[in-house]
């Protein structure tokens, strides 16, 4: 089978990559675009751990190909901060302790920043129900919800 | 002068007990942190296992020769590349679990491996490899193990102590406790003995094992792992690939989670063997679905439990039966749950039994306070069952017969400082407990408790002469720990936290370490550092003293720099960390404070949980409605992350306690290895989980330091079952408590 040519957006960069029609876009992202802040967590779609967004919507990254993205616009967590700045939400999970060992932070910050973009004051239900499909074992969600609260009013106060 | 560790726990502190950004948040806020996957290697190869699909067999032949023919396939390894362990036998079932011999013993077990130049070209090849089984009888429940005619899981494993006559399957057993049974229950009022049964769970990190391993021809290696210890895995990965351990170098990368399930070895070993076969680097990463039938998940138990009550309150004797299964595999966990049961209590009589039973189920694994929840369980839910028939309140119940220090332990051991009464008190009069209970839902509370590790520790600390301060330190930082590690050293040291950084040193730069398990490394250290700061400092000491001409005994240390004390106090300005740092050359050299040793005086922890639950009488789903924990830290040293251990162990254990469990089917083959079907705790299932802090310094550590990871692990399970036979007025004895199961109880009341 050939290699497929893909043109598309990451992080609002052009990208060109060619691809097998089996490779995942999580694979792209990881070994052809080197960016390694997607996790594979468990390749079905279950963790979250690879969410990136495709278009303005998240997606698991392990279940998109990467032939379907041409075209598209990707965001990832190597986009979320402006350059040396953090975005409010990476600042608010540090100062509020929401990650321990972090495998699941990027695809968690990812998420929380679609959810802040469509809604700027969501309630602690709204928060838990939004991350429901992003699995954290060492937290208890907890100190996640406050954080994503947390920059949500950071934001809003922007 | 510098205090002595002999002396009382420090309570004033600068920097201990505040809450800084943690030194590696950046790089996990960022994506930019390298956890194990995240490595790449010029001209890599990639890995795959060959499983056993069956859960017990005989191996009659391994035909590789189609994989070694297929074009970028460059190596496949068998247990023929790894030279059989002698003289160690727990060495040997490692090297066993991470390739398969003779016999496979479960569903899972590794058989062969590939590496190739692309990941398709591995999962290709291994689906090549032609493996011919003789299919045997298998068990995977503990109690049909141990009956006389069970399939036998391995032969001549049972050790010496095991009675005669029963299964060869039971391997093990030991006994704990003091005091006459007989008499003991003799003076209850009540006494009741019941049998409770619980799942296999995982530790469902959500990192899979991933590893990058390099060989040379002159049998030096590199090994970049996800790793609870990489020091241990130089050991192992040497012993069963039969080279020199200091050929091998290992670097832990960042860690996705372990919960005691990365401190075993099981890709590792295979991928290095590839790499030396192959001549490049190797790249195995597992599949999730690897993870659940490949690596260790806790014991699966079947426990018996007596207790007996006067109708005040007071336990007169406990005994416990914990019958326990780690797979095809000797453990010791059986001991681990017969030590802590009982823990939380003082009794005049108590024993208990730990057996130890062989299944065709994976090679059990430490996860957070192994064996532990699953013995409390049983005891705390018998405990609160008595409660309720005696019509006495569970929490001055638990007041009543708390362990306190004096104690003679369950385990034997005399209690010296502990909080348990400090915690219960603190539950007694915390709004949870004192807002009566609404209508239609209920309540449990429950103790834990863990032992805490300390052990082998190294750590080095230099001080930099623009004055800042790196710890060299050999624990995985699993959850915080460089923060705690660079809090305890700008403490003692009186410099900002923001001058220290804690690098986690590869295993050649280091001496010996254990592994991040334990709940050890806040504590080990944290202490290792300190007295490392402490030599730095006395050798800061003696260069200002050289500068000012007097003797170094006539220095102190206060608030981060040498000041002359004594007769010559005031005779010189004090001189700081930074000025004896940049003035090092002229006076001796660089600066650095060192420390080796097994810490000593960890301080057990307890804990007490309640949980207000609401029950779905129609479904039998429980909704989680309020969740509280308190817990003895004995100094919080960045008290976020003491919390965060508070609220992940509990969730942990609500997960054991509500829905995860390995589902067998009746050929032992695992119907639920993925995270849609092996549920663990998602955000929309929990509350908020409050964490109340308690701190009793613990005697063993100049600051009062104790760990607290393990413990909040422990009360879930029996707290979540107490408030739901409440809830639905019968109880369940079998964890978890799914739905199905809790709509049986309901319906059987």
């Amino acid at each position: 089978m050939s290699a497929i040519a893909v043109t598309t957006t990451v992080n609002g960069d052009p990208v060109q990559f060619l691809t097998d029609p089996g490779e995942t876009l999580l694979d792209v992202l990881r070994y052809k675009l080197n960016l390694m802040g997607a996790k594979e967590g468990c390749g079905t779609g279950d963790c979250g751990s690879c969410t990136v967004t495709l278009n303005g919507r998240i997606v698991c990254s392990c279940l998109v190909l990467g032939a379907e993205v041409d075209g598209a616009e990707i965001g990832t967590i190597e986009g979320l901060a402006d350059g040396p700045n953090l975005h409010p939400l990476q600042q608010a999970f540090i100062d509020h302790a929401a990650l321990q060992c972090g495998i699941c932070t990027p695809g968690i910050l990812v998420a929380s920043k679609t959810l802040l973009d469509r809604n700027p004051d969501p309630s602690e239900e709204e928060i838990r129900y939004w991350l429901a499909g992003n699995l954290c074992r060492c937290t208890g969600y907890d100190k996640i919800i406050r954080a994503v609260q947390a920059a949500a009013a950071t934001m809003r106060g922007a | 002068m510098t205090m002595a560790l002999d002396q009382q726990p420090k309570r004033q502190f600068k920097y201990v007990g505040t809450r800084p950004p943690r030194p590696d948040g950046i790089d996990k806020v960022t994506g930019r942190a390298q956890y194990g996957n995240d490595l790449v290697a010029p001209g890599m190869l990639w890995a795959k296992i060959l499983r056993s699909p069956h859960a017990h067999a005989k191996i009659v032949s391994i035909d590789t020769s189609a994989a070694e023919a297929l074009a970028g396939v460059k190596a496949v390894v068998t247990a023929r590349d790894f030279p059989a362990i002698e003289g160690d036998a727990g060495m040997r079932d490692v090297q066993l679990n991470c390739m398969a011999d003779t016999h496979v013993w479960y569903e899972g077990h590794a058989v062969a491996a590939v590496a190739a130049t692309s990941d398709a070209l591995a999962r290709q090849a291994v689906k090549l490899i032609r493996v011919v089984y003789e299919i045997l009888p298998h068990v995977t429940d503990v109690d049909a193990a141990m009956a006389p005619n069970a399939p036998l899981v391995r032969e001549g494993q049972a050790m010496e102590n095991v009675p005669a006559g029963m299964s060869a399957n039971v391997t093990y057993t030991s006994e704990f406790g003091h005091g006459d049974l007989t008499s003991g229950f003799a003076k209850a009022d009540l006494v009741i003995e019941r049998v409770f049964k619980t799942a296999a769970t995982h530790q469902g990190y959500i990192e899979p094992h991933a590893c990058l391993a390099s060989m040379s021809s002159d049998g030096r290696g590199e090994l970049w792992t996800c790793t609870q210890g990489h020091f241990y895995f130089r050991t192992a990965c040497a012993a069963i690939l039969g080279i020199e351990a200091s050929g091998l170098r290992v670097t832990a990368s960042e860690i996705g989670g372990g919960f005691g399930g990365k401190t075993q070895v099981w890709a590792e070993p295979v991928a290095l063997a590839l790499a030396k076969k192959s001549g490049k680097p190797v790249k195995l990463t597992m599949t999730r679905d690897e993870v659940f039938r490949g690596t260790g998940p806790t014991v699966t138990t079947s426990m018996t439990c007596k207790i007996g009550m006067t109708k005040a309150g007071r336990i007169t004797a406990g005994e416990a039966t914990l019958r326990y299964s780690g797979g095809a595999y000797h453990t010791g966990t059986c001991d681990m749950g017969a030590m802590a049961g009982f823990a939380a209590y003082d009794l005049d009589v108590v024993r208990t039994y730990g057996w130890n039973v062989l299944t065709n189920r994976p090679k059990e694994i430490a996860y957070r306070a192994p064996g532990a929840p699953q013995a409390i369980y049983a005891v705390e839910s018998t405990i609160d069952e008595l409660c309720q028939k005696l019509n006495l309140d569970p929490l001055d119940v638990r007041i009543l017969n708390a362990a306190r220090k004096g104690t003679k332990s369950s385990y034997g051991v005399v209690f010296e400082d502990i909080g348990l009464l400090e915690a219960l008190h603190a539950a007694k009069t915390h709004p949870h407990w004192t807002t009566p209970v609404a209508p239609g839902t209920s309540r449990g509370i429950a103790c834990g408790f863990w032992f805490n590790f300390g052990g082998n520790t190294c750590v080095s600390l230099n001080i930099g002469t623009d004055g800042t301060v790196s710890v060299s330190e050999g624990n995985p930082d699993i959850g915080g720990s460089r923060a705690s590690i660079a809090l305890m050293a700008a403490e003692e040291l009186g410099v900002p936290y923001e001058t220290v950084r804690v690098v986690i040193a590869d295993t050649a730069s280091l001496g010996y370490n254990d592994n991040t398990d334990g709940s050890r490394v806040t504590f080990a250290v944290g202490l290792a550092t300190i007295k490392a700061a402490i030599a730095a400092k006395t050798n800061m000491m003696a260069r200002a003293a050289q500068v000012w001409g007097i003797d170094p005994e006539a220095v102190e240390w206060v608030d981060g720099a040498a000041c002359p004390a004594g007769p010559n106090a005031g005779k010189f300005p004090p001189m700081t960390l930074a000025e004896i740092a940049a003035n090092s050359f002229s006076t001796g050299g660089p600066i650095a404070g060192h420390c080796d040793f097994q810490a000593d005086g960890a301080g057990v922890s307890f804990g007490v949980h309640i949980a207000d639950v609401k029950m779905d009488m129609e479904t039998g789903k429980t909704e989680l409605l309020r969740y509280t924990v308190f817990q003895d830290a004995g100094k919080a040293v960045h008290p976020d992350y003491v919390e965060g251990q508070m609220q992940g162990g509990a969730v942990q254990g609500i997960g054991m306690a509500l829905n995860e469990e390995y589902i067998y089917s009746d050929k032992g083959t695992i119907l639920n290895a993925g995270f849609l079907d092996y549920r663990i705790p998602v955000a929309s299932d929990l509350p908020m989980i409050e964490a109340v802090i308690l701190e009793i310094p613990n005697p063993g550590h100049p600051y009062g330091v104790r760990g607290v990871g393990e413990t909040p692990i422990c009360p879930p399970l029996a707290t979540m079952a107490n408030a739901i036979s409440r809830g639905i007025g019968a109880r369940l004895y079998e964890l978890p408590m799914s739905p199905p199961r809790v709509l049986k109880a309901i319906k059987g009341a």
